[in-house]
């Protein structure tokens, strides 16, 4: 593994999320209406726009696996779906928290929550499908079609907002926010990015690695490196 | 049955014909299919009334969402049934060889499906107007049309999604995992639609529910047709 990707990446990720989460703890206003409570805004609002990226990288890399089969590409679309899955959740956690003190309730059924949830549930569903398919390219050809079956809910989500006026508010973003909160939002996303990418780094690198090992491993030969046998025991498991 | 060389393959829509045709015989054969999935939906309509207590007011206003829950939860059996007997016995390679074009596969056993839901519907209906005294009110023409459009909106990503399970390991538990997310746009404007026809549309939002149904049905059915052929093939 490079070296900057090892340390350079994650030291620059946590560069970036503590000066963002600095700058919107301690330097940025209070909002007018939300008080202290909107500050979690520079955690929900960049988790969200990556759990978004995160899915449609997923949706790229499927449609790219139909057109040209690698196993690349599939481990990409693996990653991107569970870095994704991670990502929302935690923004919806997020989003609830910050719920409860402005609205008065952690949840709501309100167009922009529920689209969220409905698509939360069907990458669950997707990553719940790769661990049930054993044949690899069967589950890599299988999952890239239900990823694109998926991903019609990805423009849902981030229009509900504006098609459906309700509780939840109209993306934040640079242009909607006062400009003494766009430095905090603009620096935190940035460190999120750099979150995302650590995080879709090592987890594609590992998700190809077990593809290579369950294509080229041979079934039945004993093997004398101890980390194959313990890879094959447990696929066999 | 079509002849070695390969001017006089049949087309697509002969060969849907040909294949939904051999999917209905085979159900009408044995009648296996339709006759669990009544009952096991009558069984739902009951469970709700039982679940809910004897509220006739609740069940009535209800009405429209329970049906629509009913079929679902049928549906999830009869899509794992509709490529259990392609399973058996290679029949699903045997059709391959035929050759039958992939998509031509898709367009039968979906249509097949819809089909069966759609029937199921209209055994339940009267269910629900002994159970639950409901009374449909903007008309026979309107339920149908709601009714044939949820029953297609169901099977198209129903279908897809039960010839990826028939394969998988869990195949009971991955089927509606999959599917429930996807449909619920679907079974949203369903049962809306149906409860304003059961209970009157003063508003006129009939049309704009129908109009959601046909949406998802294009979308689905499209996807359905154009990804269809790469989640059979060998």
């Amino acid at each position: 593994m490079n070296k900057f990707v090892k340390f350079g990446l994650p030291a620059v990720t946590l560069a970036l999320l503590g000066a963002g989460w600095w700058l919107g703890l301690a330097w940025a206003p209070p909002d007018r209406e939300m008080g202290e409570v909107q500050r979690i805004m520079y955690v929900h609002v960049p988790l969200q726009w990556m759990a978004m990226m995160a899915m449609f990288i997923n949706f790229v890399a499927a449609v790219t696996y139909l057109l040209r089969q690698s196993w690349k590409t599939d481990a990409m679309a693996e990653a991107s779906a569970e870095v994704g899955l991670l990502f929302g959740t935690l923004g919806m956690i997020t989003g609830s928290i910050w719920g409860r003190p402005t609205w008065g309730v952690y949840w709501s059924w309100d167009p922009r929550l529920t689209s969220e949830a409905i698509l939360l549930v069907s990458y669950t569903g997707y990553l719940v499908l790769r661990r049930f398919v054993e044949d690899p390219e069967k589950r890599a050809v299988w999952s890239a079609v239900v990823a694109i079956i998926g991903a019609i809910n990805l423009p849902i989500v981030w229009f509900s907002v504006r098609w459906w006026r309700s509780l939840h508010q109209v993306q934040s973003s640079p242009k909607t926010v006062d400009p003494q909160m766009v430095l905090p939002l603009r620096v935190s996303a940035f460190g999120m990015l750099a979150l995302l990418i650590v995080f879709m780094v090592h987890r594609y690198r590992t998700a190809l690695a077990e593809r290579k090992a369950e294509v080229a491993l041979p079934e039945a030969l004993p093997t004398d490196d101890p980390a194959l046998r313990a890879s094959h025991s447990s696929k066999v498991a | 049955m079509s002849a070695p060389n390969a001017k006089r393959r049949p087309g697509l829509l002969a060969t849907t014909l040909v294949l939904l045709r051999k999917d209905l015989l085979i159900e009408w054969r044995t009648r296996a299919r339709l006759n669990a999935l009544v009952f096991f939906a009558m069984a739902t309509l009951l469970l709700f009334s039982f679940a809910l207590g004897p509220d006739t007011k609740l069940l009535e206003r209800n009405a429209g969402g329970y049906l629509w829950l009913a079929i679902l939860f049928a549906s999830v059996l009869s899509l794992g049934e509709s490529f259990r007997v392609e399973t058996e016995n290679a029949c699903l390679d045997g059709v391959r060889l035929a050759p039958a074009d992939a998509r031509a596969i898709f367009l039968s056993k979906a249509l097949g499906n819809a089909l069966l839901l759609l029937a199921l519907a209209v055994v339940l209906v009267p269910v629900m107007v002994a159970l639950y005294g409901v009374r449909i009110v903007t008309g026979v023409g309107d339920l149908a049309g709601i009714l044939v459009l949820g029953s297609l909106a169901l099977s198209a990503p129903g279908t897809v999604y039960a010839a990826i399970s028939s394969n998988a390991r869990a195949r009971d538990v991955l089927l509606p995992l999959l599917l429930f997310p996807l449909v619920i746009p679907a079974l949203l404007s369903a049962a809306k639609g149906t409860t304003l026809v059961l209970q009157g549309d003063p508003m006129q939002q009939l049309g704009s529910w129908q109009g959601l149904l046909l949406g998802f049905n294009l979308i689905y059915w499209g996807v359905g047709f154009v990804l269809f052929p790469r989640v059979i093939e060998d």
